[in-house]
């Protein structure tokens, strides 16, 4: 289970940060138990519920200290407005049309600077991980936001088994390309697949997670089944959807959004309220699912998640790096 | 009980009259006709985003109801303003003149619509944040050029009334050419908006293209026209008089 540990990283910084996830934990055990549900199998009853949520439901779900403490957005919100241009670039399209998604059998291709490079089904690559719920505020660059009870497991945890070694300092994700399954693709609006990445630092960040649910459910096709990544710190298009390839690399990839408009996109992507989009402020975002009369939120540093992920960033500039 | 059978009466008697002398085509009935018909038409997609607002009927505006409130009435504004401005090739191709009776109309419509799209950026999305709105105005070039094409639409709503045509005489013709700058204004605002797939912008602005083209195609025709009469040597030529409304 051990990781090299990439170079940038000081130790003191991963102990002050084990730290401090101690102390979240520990907190959110000392509510369960002022609550009178210590040990009466609380895991399951807390996972977030709703009437109109559909598919099949995922056994043994934990919680996650790891979790805000807010309201998710229904699950009508969460599954009809969604950005996921390989079924159309309307908000509602996914919802629509992904219905042609085929997600089973399924296998993910990995490959590149690591030991257990492979082709592996998604039952082998699914089977070891305890699943937990982490509800995280998702922060689109389009300047709205959600709040989301994900299912699934930390990404740290899944690279981990494919060995990484010294060189891999990037990690690369890739969605399936196919565009009989997934219509938006034969237009070529985007340079197909999409693909996105990480620092292998980021990657092994606990915040960082692969989810396969949503509201204690297998994930919807239009969120990204079978599995997808959510980063909650950076701007929702680096949480790729329908993973079939993961990549180690030495070297930074070519990221879809990035290669598409430089100016505008990134491959940090960082949420910062300080550097707007060339086109429109990031300082604040419209809540989905607040109705038509509600104010808008401030945005937060890193999408409130600054004090888990600063530290990544030291010395960056991330004006220019945005 | 009186009042109600006498009105079913009238009701009655007015719907027998109009269906059984249908107003020839092209008359002063028919566009009376054709404009009574035409405000409804013009007020659907007010009421259907109205129901939609308020979530009544079974109508709802999604997920994000500011945004698409702000989409729809953009679009609407838009299209609204194109028909405007496809009256008159559509006149000089048709031949239906009386089309221009209702030119007034759907250019109102299109401010309305524009205006509406404003206030929403401003009410319900900008929570009437004034200093941010200036700042939008000022640093967003795309909220700029919208800003600017709704501007020179007041002008002309301002001066569409009967009186004010009288007023400005040759002038209200040039002074309303101002609708162009706004339309292309408009779909440029439009088209700088979009995040990537641009292909919904790239319509209306080939449309905007296509009628601006007919305008000029038009206007050189004219012209030729001009010449060849005064070369016949008519003494007083009348191509510049107002249009008959
Ligand atoms: C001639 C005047 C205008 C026209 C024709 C127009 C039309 C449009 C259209 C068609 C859209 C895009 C709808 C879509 O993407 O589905 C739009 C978006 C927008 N317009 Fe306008 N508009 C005008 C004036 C204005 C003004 C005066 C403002 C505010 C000061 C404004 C603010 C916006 C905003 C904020 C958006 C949405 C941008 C986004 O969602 O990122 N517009 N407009």
């Amino acid at each position: 289970m051990l990781i090299r540990k990439a170079p940038q990283i000081k130790s003191s910084e991963i102990t002050s940060e084990a730290d401090y996830l101690d102390r979240r934990s520990f907190l959110a055990k000392a509510g369960l138990a002022a609550a009178g549900l210590a040990g009466a199998s609380p895991v399951i009853a807390a996972v977030a519920s709703d009437p109109g949520a559909s598919g099949r439901v995922l056994e043994n779900v934990s919680e996650s200290p790891l979790s805000l403490d807010e309201a998710p957005n229904s699950w009508r919100d969460v599954t009809t407005y969604n950005n996921f241009y390989e079924f159309g670039t309307g908000k509602e399209d996914p919802s629509r049309y992904a219905g042609s998604l085929v997600t089973r059998p399924w296998q993910v291709k990995v490959s590149g600077e690591c030991d257990q490079p492979g082709d592996y089904n998604l039952e082998d690559i699914l089977s070891p991980h305890a699943l937990e719920e982490r509800v995280y505020r998702l922060r689109c660059v389009e300047a709205w936001s959600m709040v989301i009870p994900w299912v699934g497991f930390p990404l740290a945890d899944l690279l981990k088994r494919f060995q990484p070694n010294s060189d891999a300092r990037f990690v690369r994700f890739r969605t399936l390309y196919d565009p009989g399954q997934m219509p938006g693709q034969r237009r070529r609006i985007l340079d197909w697949p999409y693909v996105e990445g990480l620092t292998i630092e980021e990657a092994m960040n606990p915040l960082a997670f692969m989810a396969v649910g949503v509201y204690g459910r297998e994930l919807p096709n239009q969120n990204g089944a079978p599995m997808r990544l959510v980063v909650p710190w950076k701007y929702g298009f680096k949480s790729i959807k329908t993973i079939n390839a993961i990549h180690f690399t030495r070297t930074r990839p070519r990221t879809s959004w990035e290669a598409s408009a430089p100016r505008e996109y990134g491959f940090y992507a960082n949420v910062n309220p300080n550097v707007d989009h060339p086109r429109w402020s990031q300082a604040s975002e419209r809540i989905i699912g607040s109705g038509l009369f509600a104010p808008r939120r401030k945005t937060e540093m890193f999408n409130g998640y600054a004090e888990q992920v600063a530290h990544l960033y030291q010395g960056l500039d991330l004006r220019r790096n945005f | 009980m009186a009042t109600r059978s006498r009105s079913l009466t009238c009701t009655r008697a007015w719907i027998c009259a109009e269906t059984f002398s249908m107003p020839a085509f092209g008359s002063k009935g028919f566009t009376r006709l054709i404009k009574t018909l035409l405000w409804p038409l013009c007020l659907a997609p007010l009421l259907w985003l109205g129901l939609g607002a308020f979530e009544l009927l079974g109508f709802n505006l999604g997920a994000n109801p500011v945004e698409k409130l702000l989409h729809e009435l953009g679009k609407w504004g838009l299209k609204f303003l194109l028909l405007t401005l496809a009256i008159t090739p559509l006149r000089y191709w048709t031949g239906w003149h009386w089309l221009v009776t209702f030119r007034r109309l759907l250019g109102l419509f299109a401010f309305f619509y524009l205006f509406l799209h404003f206030l929403v950026y401003i009410v319900l999305d900008r929570y009437l944040d004034f200093s941010g709105l200036l700042e939008d105005i000022v640093e967003r070039p795309y909220i700029t050029l919208g800003m600017t094409g709704l501007l020179l639409l007041l002008p002309l709503a301002l001066t569409s009334t009967r009186g004010w045509m009288r007023r400005l005489g040759r002038r209200w013709k040039k002074l309303h050419r101002l609708v162009y700058a706004s339309a292309i204004l408009g779909v440029w605002h439009f088209y700088w908006q979009v995040k990537l797939d641009t292909l919904e912008a790239t319509v209306y602005a080939l449309i905007l293209a296509a009628l601006l083209l007919a305008r000029i195609v038009h206007s050189r025709r004219k012209a030729a026209r001009i010449q060849v009469r005064s070369e016949t040597l008519l003494p007083e030529d009348s191509g510049g008089a107002p249009l008959r409304r």
